[in-house]
């Protein structure tokens, strides 16, 4: 375990030195820019884009940012799933309806919806709205599937035995079918978050004044390749933690889902 | 025996499941009668994949027959409009909900009746304590052994106490020592406010030492009732004594004589197809 975790830390220190040796100024002769200095402007250099990151931490500039990100993403993740939910369940329960929407469902699920972003910036404006609407997009879909998957697998059995103990069409859609939609929406949350990540930061890189997608813009807009990298570190930093995050939420509420192997070691 | 309306009735029951390619469809049963009076202990025996479990669910009012009636204490049960609510069933295969825990899963019928939930708790507690389960409530089911799911499943049934019992192989997950325990257990039960039983077995010995009445059933397709003895064997009964007296034994080689040809048939059938 630790031996693993060392032998990681040692690809990231080469990574950085290897990224160095080829980017410093002068250190090695240039092979295929024509001038010293050319390396470190398309590729930006390590040491700098450190102290980037840690100019932003220092002055607290990059909380504002990071923190409309994460409401982009929170506001699309959370809406994109409640209306596949609402919608799934309305779709699997109903087989005329599914029927009839089929087509419609088929067509908009594979166009792809980054496109989009423009028209919800026309929609909803440069303001948090237009992010939350493209994570929408993104995130309904998954959801959507995943509840239908899950309302149309339940077990025939299942929904038997709890007719037979009384159960209403009310008490079967709380206690069978959003259960066993919910195990499925659920195995696909990882997914689902990272694509509200995705709209919101793809929404921001658009057009945006404020969040880590606009950062980023800023940065490109004067040619500041370091301040482009050190965005896209402290992005993925944040998916990490928020992939990390997610994954507690699922261990928390799924308790009830047999894993592999849950024999202890002795 | 008792006059008057039977608990269950099933008359001319038949049954044919359409092809799903568009071939012939297949008769599991055709014409076949049963009844059940009130406080009767039923069992029913045939061959496997005869068509028990489906006779069954036409009783709960799951499956609607293609043919024939179904009464419920003399009312018609017409499977449209919803099962049979007199009734309890047990199904053959797992019927637990996995995202409620063992306690969760007993109550279940309860809350569904809107029974306030620390009243449903007290009850689910003193069930899963009669099933041997106390303890375990808070495990979810897939923390359980086969057996063990089986109990939780009687348990579920039996809080709601039903006029009807159906139980489908209800014990035959279990080892013989817990399935004697469980058996004269539900002997008890039902010795207690006498309800009407429809007990499903694959094991003549289980349906002679637990019922009134064994009806053997005919290899499928096109299934009946092929024999009804009436098993009259002192009461109460234990389940592990009554298998060595010699009228058990008589009856046993009597209903296995009419049995052994159909569970032939079924396996010969079976074998070719
Ligand atoms: N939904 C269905 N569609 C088509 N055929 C079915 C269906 N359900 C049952 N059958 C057929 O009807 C016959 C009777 O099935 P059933 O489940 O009632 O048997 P069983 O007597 O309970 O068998 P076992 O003792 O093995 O449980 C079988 O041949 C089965 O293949
Ligand atoms: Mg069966």
């Amino acid at each position: 375990m630790t031996r693993l975790r060392a032998l990681q830390i040692l690809v990231v220190c080469l990574l950085v030195v290897f990224w160095y040796v080829m980017t410093a100024p002068g250190l090695i002769p240039p092979f295929y820019f024509d001038k010293a200095n050319r390396a470190a402007f398309f590729f930006g250099e390590p040491q700098k884009v450190f102290w980037v990151i840690v100019d932003w931490f220092a002055t607290g500039e990059i909380f504002g940012h990071l923190a409309i990100t994460l409401l982009e993403t929170a506001l699309g993740f959370l809406i994109g799933a409640a209306v596949g939910l609402v919608i799934g369940l309305w779709l699997a329960l109903s087989p005329t309806a599914s029927a009839v929407m089929d087509p419609y469902i088929k067509g908009f699920n594979s166009m792809p919806r980054v496109v989009l972003a423009p028209i919800f910036a026309v929609w909803f404006g440069l303001g948090i709205w237009s992010k939350v609407a493209l994570g929408v997009t993104l995130v309904f879909f998954v959801v959507f599937f995943n509840v239908y998957q899950g309302v149309r697998e339940v077990s025939p059995n299942l929904i038997a035995n709890a007719r037979m103990l009384g159960a209403s069409r009310r008490q079967l859609l709380r206690s069978i079918y959003l259960p066993s939609a919910m195990s499925w929406v659920f195995a696909s949350l990882h997914n689902a978050v990272g694509l509200a990540f995705v709209g919101a930061v793809v929404g921001e890189y658009l057009g945006s004044s404020r969040g880590v997608g606009y950062l980023i813009l800023q940065a490109e807009g004067t040619f500041d390749i370091n301040t482009v990298f050190a965005g896209i570190l402290v992005l993925t930093a944040f998916a990490l933690a928020l992939d990390a995050a997610v994954g507690a939420v699922e261990r928390r509420l799924m308790t009830w889902q047999p894993r592999a192997s849950e024999t202890e070691k002795v | 025996m008792s006059v008057g309306v039977p608990a269950l009735a099933l008359e001319k029951i038949t049954c044919r499941f359409a092809a799903r390619d568009g071939g012939e469809a297949y008769t599991a049963v055709a014409d076949a009668s049963l009844t059940v009076a009130k406080g009767e202990f039923v069992s029913v025996v045939g061959p496997t994949g005869c068509g028990k479990s489906t006779l069954l669910n036409i009783a709960a009012g799951l499956l609607a027959p293609s043919q024939g009636t179904v009464s419920v204490f003399g009312d018609r049960l017409i499977a449209e409009n919803g099962v049979n609510r007199r009734a309890g069933y047990m199904f053959q295969a797992d019927a637990l909900m996995p995202w409620r825990t063992g306690l969760d899963n007993v109550i279940a019928g309860l809350e569904f009746r809107g029974v306030p939930r620390s009243e449903a708790v007290m009850q689910g507690e003193a069930w899963l304590r009669r099933v041997g389960l106390s303890g375990f409530g808070d495990r979810y089911p897939h923390q359980m052994s086969g057996g063990m799911r089986k109990r939780l499943a009687l348990a579920q049934t039996l809080i709601l106490s039903p006029d009807i019992l159906l139980m489908d192989e209800p014990f035959s997950a279990l080892d013989v020592q817990t399935r004697q325990l469980m058996e004269n257990e539900l002997l008890a039960l039902w010795a207690e406010d006498k309800k009407s039983v429809l007990f499903i077995t694959h094991d003549l010995e289980e349906a002679i030492a637990l019922s009134d009445r064994v009806v053997v059933l005919s290899a499928g397709p096109a299934t009946r009732p092929i024999g009804d003895f009436k098993v009259d064997l002192p009461r109460p009964r234990d389940v592990s004594e009554i298998r060595m007296t010699p009228g058990f034994l008589a009856l046993h080689r009597e209903i296995w004589a009419a049995m052994k040809e159909e569970v032939l048939k079924a396996y010969a059938a079976q074998k070719a197809a």
